[in-house]
Order: C-alpha cells, then sequence, then structure tokens
C-alpha cells in the first residue's frame, strides 16, 4: 500500500477529468443544438 | 427535462446510437475499477503502482487513436473537400489532446514511485509531450479567423504535420535508449498474464469505448459550431445587402 497515493491521484485525474470534459461537451451541445433548427442536426 | 427548439425534438447532441455507447462505457468503467482496483493483483516489484497501468495504458492507446482520425480527416478533406472530414479532424484533435494530457499525468503518476521522479527528458516522454503542444498549436490555427476553406486547408496540412509525431512517440523506446519500457503487449512474447492482462485489455476497451462516445459528440458540437457561424456569416450578407439595396 506504499504507492496508494499515486494510484488513487492517476484515477481520480482519469475518471473526473473524462468526466468533466463530457459534461462541458454535453452542455456546449445543448447550448448550441437550440440555436440550430432541426433539419440541421442530422443525427435526430 | 429535455430543453427543446421549436420544432419540440431534444435540443442536444445525444442520439440512440450514443447512448448505447455511452452505457456500454459507463459500465465498462465501473467493471474496469473493480478489476483494476480490486481483483487484479500487486506487482512483485512495482507494488500496487502497476494499477496505474490500466489507465495509462489505454490512455496512450486512446490517444494514438483520436491522432490517426485526425491524419484521417485532414487526408480526406484535402482529397474529397467536404466540411464532414475537417470536423471530425476537429474533433478528434480536441479529445486526442485530452487523452495525450491524461496519458502524460498518469504517466508521471506512474514513474514517481517506479523510477523516483515524475518527469525525465526520455524520448517518449519528450514526444509526446510534443505531440501536446502540437495539438494545442493544431487547435489554436483553428482559431485563426479566415474563410472556411483557407481555414480547413491549412488545418489539413498542420492536421498531417502533427501526425508525423506519432510513429516517433511509438519506436522512440526502440531507436534511442529510454528509460520508459519498451513494447509489453504488442509483441509475440507476451509478458504480463492473468487478471494484470484481463484488466489491462478490458482498460483498452473500455478506454475505445469512452473514446467513440466522446467523439461522436465532439463531432455533433463541431458541426452545430459550423452551422451557428454559417448562420451568422448568412445573416450579415443579408444585412449588408439589404443596407446595399437602400443607399442604391
Amino acid at each position: 500500500m506504499i504507492n496508494q497515493g499515486y494510484v488513487v491521484a492517476g484515477y481520480l485525474i482519469t475518471f473526473l477529468g473524462l468526466g468533466a470534459y463530457a459534461a462541458w461537451i454535453l452542455v456546449r451541445g445543448r447550448r448550441l443544438s437550440a440555436k440550430v433548427p432541426e433539419e440541421r442536426r442530422r443525427w435526430m | 427535462m429535455n430543453q427543446t427548439t421549436t420544432g419540440g425534438s431534444p435540443a442536444h447532441t445525444g442520439s440512440r446510437g450514443s447512448r448505447i455507447v455511452g452505457l456500454l462505457a459507463a459500465g465498462g468503467a465501473v467493471a474496469l475499477l473493480v478489476f483494476a482496483l480490486v481483483l487484479s493483483p500487486a506487482d512483485r516489484i512495482q507494488g500496487e503502482a502497476v494499477r496505474l497501468m490500466y489507465v495509462h495504458v489505454p490512455a496512450a492507446i486512446c490517444m494514438y487513436l483520436c491522432v490517426g482520425l485526425l491524419g484521417l480527416g485532414s487526408a480526406l478533406w484535402l482529397v474529397k473537400r467536404t466540411p464532414g472530414w475537417d470536423v471530425l479532424a476537429a474533433a478528434a484533435a480536441e479529445v486526442g489532446l485530452v487523452f495525450t494530457a491524461l496519458t502524460l499525468l498518469t504517466g508521471m503518476l506512474w514513474g514517481r514511485p517506479t523510477w523516483g521522479v515524475y518527469w525525465v527528458w526520455d524520448a517518449r516522454l519528450t514526444t509526446t509531450a510534443m505531440l501536446a503542444v502540437l495539438l494545442a498549436g493544431y487547435l489554436a490555427l483553428r482559431r485563426v479567423p479566415a474563410t472556411a476553406e483557407s481555414r480547413s486547408r491549412r488545418a489539413a496540412v498542420a492536421g498531417l504535420l502533427v501526425v508525423i509525431d506519432l510513429p516517433l512517440i511509438h519506436y522512440s523506446v526502440s531507436w534511442w535508449r529510454t528509460l520508459h519500457q519498451g513494447e509489453t503487449i504488442a509483441t509475440t512474447d507476451v509478458k504480463i498474464d492473468g487478471l494484470m492482462l484481463f484488466s489491462l485489455v478490458l482498460g483498452m476497451a473500455v478506454g475505445v469505448l469512452v473514446t467513440v462516445w466522446l467523439l461522436i459528440h465532439r463531432f455533433r458540437v463541431a458541426w452545430l459550431e459550423e452551422e451557428v457561424e454559417q448562420g451568422g456569416l448568412d445573416l450579415a450578407l443579408a444585412e449588408r445587402r439589404a443596407e446595399a439595396e437602400v443607399g442604391a
């Protein structure tokens, strides 16, 4: 358990970093989607 | 509750496909935490620090995947000149920068207990840091004001230049004497086994799913950015024409 701190830090950075980035993309997508007509959003 | 537009459909970048990928990625991430932190054993030499391998190596694989897609999108834009390839390159560059940063950070945290230092100007680390700088430069170049055509053209050329760093990173451990270990599983002589290998492969699979999910959403966000920008340009042109007609 000597190196537990490095392991915990590595997993926190990875999971929180990816989670924060994913949340930012979703929020930005929602804001921009509201400005673009439905027919221009081809994935709907 | 979903935000809606005038058409009544939800205003977001999700779709059935992206939700399936997202659920698989989330489930896989939970399984990875169990295997990587609980079920897999500590290493005989590295001890607990080996558990960082299950996030560091997948992050590096995802970095390679994204930069490869950046190169593909850039090359195909130069050939076909369709906006989708340029948008794919932009999305891949940003997601790739995130994974490059994670690769560097988790590598530093793994390096401290195993090498005794967070950072050393080793060939593998230096070429990976170079990739982070190149990707940041690529994204900055895309923000320089220009017409859509010239922005896409110079971004495509820059994207292809960024990709040159990939083989340098990959073969750095063979071409130069480095502190970083050589290939562990990308050879016929696999040096790890059992639960460690399973956890590593699971980490890679989860990493690819997360990358696909991020790329789908980031692609759609980049597409929406182009649409909003184009809409603003069309409006400005219409206003300018109306002013000119009034003046005449």
